[in-house]
């Protein structure tokens, strides 16, 4: 059975698109068929942080309208197997998702795929909505920063309420709470809330926390999803994060006590 | 008590402290209001308390507050009009 899972966060900035990158691109490394989607219609990035931006021909738009089918607008991916882009649109506007739209691309691409991650735009308004609507799960990319935290939780509201699971009753979106662009030190020294503060806060369970790392603009920069970098920090932690999501549970790398106490519960 | 542990007492609140409480506070305020349907017909509802309440006594827009608290299973619908001192 195919999964569609959504990155969503609310606001804008937190690591959606690299979350979304890095992940698929985790999941293909474990063999599975992976497609990740950029539902950012207008601001088209997802390309970019994968390296083929240089490759749209056509794009979620034209695929819906009937422009171009799907085949000619899935990119395969040069480095991964099993690894294909669905780009956003560049030239319209969020509107240009509809529900049927939408419903029907994902239709076609869980004939062939085994997860479908949708790249949510910033927001709470159409574009996010297009992008959670059929979710079988939801990664919630969250900083530790005020802000960031009462987006996610309006946006957890939203996954209850706004979805496809929601309005026909069916089983709940299953919630993944993923903390990104962590510094310990600062969290040590006070200034910034702890894993188990935002968890204790958002009550949803824990996937796992990606640290603030160089490696990240890096890889954007070179259009490299960060999984793919052995030597990054925040790519180590992206892997984890997928063998956990497969069910697995992989060493604990750093911080080894307070990482350990919140997996066991 | 060691010495350090006596200078940490003293400290003001960390930041992250002073957010985690902000947060908790402005997150279950936000999960109330979602959480209750009665909300779409509140402002509806304040303004004919208004106009009912001005048959027998001018007060002001502000002078009404209206407020749903969930408690539980229970909502609790919380209605503060003030009367300005001459009025009563
Ligand atoms: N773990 C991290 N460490 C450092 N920088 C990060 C990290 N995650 C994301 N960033 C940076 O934050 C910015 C926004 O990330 P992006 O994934 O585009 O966010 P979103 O899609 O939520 O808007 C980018 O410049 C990205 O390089
Ligand atoms: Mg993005």
């Amino acid at each position: 059975m195919a999964k569609i899972i959504v990155v969503t966060s609310g606001k804008g900035g937190v690591g959606k698109t690299t979350t979304s990158a890095a992940f698929a691109t985790g999941l293909a490394l474990r063999g599975s068929q992976t497609v990740v989607i950029d539902f950012d219609v207008g601001l088209r990035n997802l390309d970019l942080v994968m390296g083929c931006e240089r490759r749209v021909v056509y794009d979620f738009v034209n695929v819906i309208n009937g422009e171009g089918n799907l085949n000619q607008a899935l990119i395969k991916d040069k480095r991964v197997e099993n690894l294909f882009i669905l780009p956003a649109s560049q030239t319209r506007d969020k509107d240009a998702l509809t529900l049927k739209g939408v419903a029907k691309v994902l239709e076609t691409l869980k004939k062939r795929f085994e997860f479908i991650i949708c790249d949510s735009p910033a927001g709470i308004e159409h574009g996010a909505i297009m992008a959670m609507y059929f979710a079988d799960e939801a990664i919630v990319v969250t900083n530790p920063e005020v802000s960031s935290v009462r987006d996610s939780d309006r946006i957890i509201g939203m996954l209850s309420s706004k979805t496809r699971r929601a309005v026909q009753n069916l089983p709940a979106i299953k919630e993944h709470l993923l903390i990104t662009r962590y510094a310990p030190k600062r969290v040590n020294s006070g200034d910034m809330l702890s894993v188990e503060d935002v968890q204790e806060i958002l009550a949803i369970p824990f996937l796992g926390v990606i640290p603030e790392s160089q490696s990240v603009l890096q890889a954007s920069n070179s259009g490299v999803p960060v999984t793919l970098d052995k030597k990054s920090d925040a790519g180590q932690a992206y892997l984890d994060v997928v063998a956990r999501f497969l069910g697995e549970e992989p060493p604990v790398r750093e911080k080894k006590g307070f990482l350990t106490r919140l997996f066991k519960n | 008590m060691s010495i350090l542990k006596y200078f940490h007492t003293l400290r003001p609140k960390k930041t992250a402290a002073v957010a985690k409480e902000r947060l908790q506070i402005i997150v279950a305020h936000e999960r109330n209001l979602r959480d209750s349907p009665v909300i779409e017909y509140l402002p509806e509802l304040q303004q004919e308390l208004l106009a009912v309440v001005r048959k027998y006594t001018a007060i002001q827009d502000e002078d009404i507050k209206i407020n749903i608290e969930k408690d539980g299973e229970c909502e609790i619908l919380e209605l503060n009009i003030t009367l300005s001192d001459e009025n009563q």
